[in-house]
């Protein structure tokens, strides 16, 4: 299926998911769910300090109804949640300076661990791939990095100084265990395990003298593959970089990513998240109140691969919109959540 | 002691004399007429909590942030078609610490007034402040802003700024 060669896509709104009471934050999508058997399950956060999680009626159905909210976990906003990859268990992020992990139990959600130890606000949590190890990020410039332990124990296995600023997200590569952390200082570090030594470190900082932003990075997300990574930014672009994809799995310590291209003028304000589809199509949602799709384009130039909108939804939501997430299946099904208070699911059809 | 004065001999201006606006029951008053937002509007916003702040940053100064120009009405730029609305504020001295609190204060008064469509941009007026760069960021980071408005003491201090004055 080739994108390009389709003609009018649009981005059609299918369901308005309302009930949280302040501005949503975070959305995740549980990678267990959503196949012909298991209905899609979306967990969301926000300012009204609950997770609330919404499961789709039935594997065929394109209606999502709230099934829990969990109103007990923290005192302060819940700025952003993750799936573990088996779906069993949801961390979440919050301004009370914790992370909690909640596991499913029947229809309910229970708090197994409380991981503290950052001096404030908790801003981003991620799983690796075999969910072995948890990285949460703060307003306190550090990340730290989780190991998960039997017994619903997490114990902190190496603290991550070198970010000047408050770090804004943290996420995991989708097949190494390489940690890319990205900041109010305008920059996105990448950190991995020193063999030797057995602590992590930082392998490469992404700056300005690397054709990086310059203002403060939001949020990143990478592709398929691992071979790709978005970053979106205060200052109104869109960066694609890239990376020698085996030299990074054999733990070459020359595998940098590299400035491959960026794509402004599409946005009008801050664009504070961005999301890769299995296919290809990367959305961004940002404080002008639009989602906008790119593709990579098939004209190559010399420089690499360029990227053109796909389709830009104007007024997506009534306010900011501060998480798009594609649903992990290959269906277009997106959901955006918005300072509005809504979360809306979307999706990417012809306009034919 | 009581700690000495940031700037103990501000400028102060004469306040802009502006034409009544009309009010329901006004003979030209009409109520079918669109419910512009216009830099007047926002002024009249702000200036009910500038007069009160000076409490806060200026003890000893009688004068309302307006008389010390730390806001006009010509440093607001507003665009109701867009729901746009900039406001440009002049901290008193280069190094005034307060500068993130009126700050904050501005931007916190403009969320709980104006429709939820606007989106608003607070800036320090260029060359009037040492770190301007650092505090332009800092007041329009929503997620500190956010952050900020959860810790007590601040809520506490914005309110104050923000509760009219009856004297």
């Amino acid at each position: 299926m080739n994108l390009l060669q389709e003609e009018g896509l649009q981005l059609r709104e299918v369901q308005r998911l309302e009930g949280h009471t302040d501005r949503v934050w975070g959305l995740a999508w549980n990678p267990a769910t959503g196949t012909a058997a298991i209905p899609a399950m979306l967990a969301s956060c926000g300012g009204d300090k609950t997770v609330r999680i919404w499961q789709q009626r039935s594997p065929s159905s394109t209606s999502f109804d709230c099934k829990a909210v969990l109103e007990e976990t923290h005192t302060r906003t819940v700025r952003s949640c993750a799936w573990e990859p088996s779906g069993k268990k949801l961390a979440t992020a919050s301004f009370d300076a914790t992370t909690a992990i909640l596991e499913q139990n029947g229809n309910d959600f229970d708090c197994v661990s409380t991981l503290e130890g950052h001096e404030n606000e908790v801003k981003s949590v991620s799983w690796n791939a075999s969910g072995s190890l948890l990285a949460t990020c703060s307003r306190d410039k550090c990340v730290w990095i989780w190991e998960v332990l039997p017994g619903d124990e997490y114990d902190c296995v190496s603290v991550l100084q070198g970010h000047t600023q408050d770090v804004k997200m943290v996420q995991w590569h989708p097949t190494v265990d390489v940690l890319f952390s990205c900041s109010y200082d305008n920059t996105i570090k990448v950190w991995a395990e020193d063999g030797d030594s057995d602590d992590w470190r930082c392998v490469q900082t992404l700056g300005e003298s690397n054709n990086g932003h310059t203002s403060t990075v939001w949020a990143l997300a990478f592709n398929k593959t691992g071979d790709k990574m978005a970053t979106c930014s205060d200052d109104l672009t869109i960066k694609i970089w890239g990376v020698d994809i085996a030299s990074l799995q054999s733990g070459d310590d020359n595998a940098s990513w590299r400035h491959l291209c960026t794509l402004s003028g599409y946005h009008d304000r801050t664009i504070f998240s961005v999301d890769w589809s299995r296919e290809g199509i990367i959305a961004t949602g940002a404080a002008d109140d639009a989602i906008c799709l790119f593709i990579e384009s098939e004209d190559h130039s010399v420089d690499g691969p360029s990227y053109k909108l796909l389709c830009k939804k104007e007024k997506a939501h009534d306010m900011d919109i501060n998480s798009v997430r594609w649903s992990p299946m290959e269906n277009r099904v997106l959901a955006s959540a918005s300072d509005d208070g809504t979360i809306k699911i979307w999706k990417l059809d012809s306009t034919h | 002691m009581a700690p000495a004065l940031i700037n103990a001999n501000p400028v102060v201006y004469e306040k802009k004399e502006r034409p009544a606006r009309s009010r329901p029951g006004d003979a030209d008053f009409n109520e079918y007429a669109a419910d512009i937002i216009d830099q007047l509007e926002i002024f009249d916003i702000l200036s009910t909590f500038l007069h009160h702040i000076r409490d806060i940053k200026d003890p000893e100064h009688p004068y309302s942030l307006e008389e010390l120009k730390v806001i006009t009405e010509d440093a607001i730029e507003v665009d109701d078609k867009r729901s746009y609305v900039r406001v440009t504020f002049t901290p008193t001295v280069e190094h005034c610490s307060m500068a993130t609190v009126i700050g904050l204060c501005l931007r916190v008064k403009l969320m709980r007034s104006l429709p939820s469509r606007f989106k608003v941009d607070i800036k320090v007026a260029p060359g009037t402040h040492a770190t301007e760069d650092a505090v332009n960021k800092q007041l329009n980071d929503k997620e500190r802003v956010a952050a900020a408005l959860e810790n007590p003491n601040l809520v506490d201090m914005v309110d104050e700024c923000l509760t009219p004055s009856y004297e």
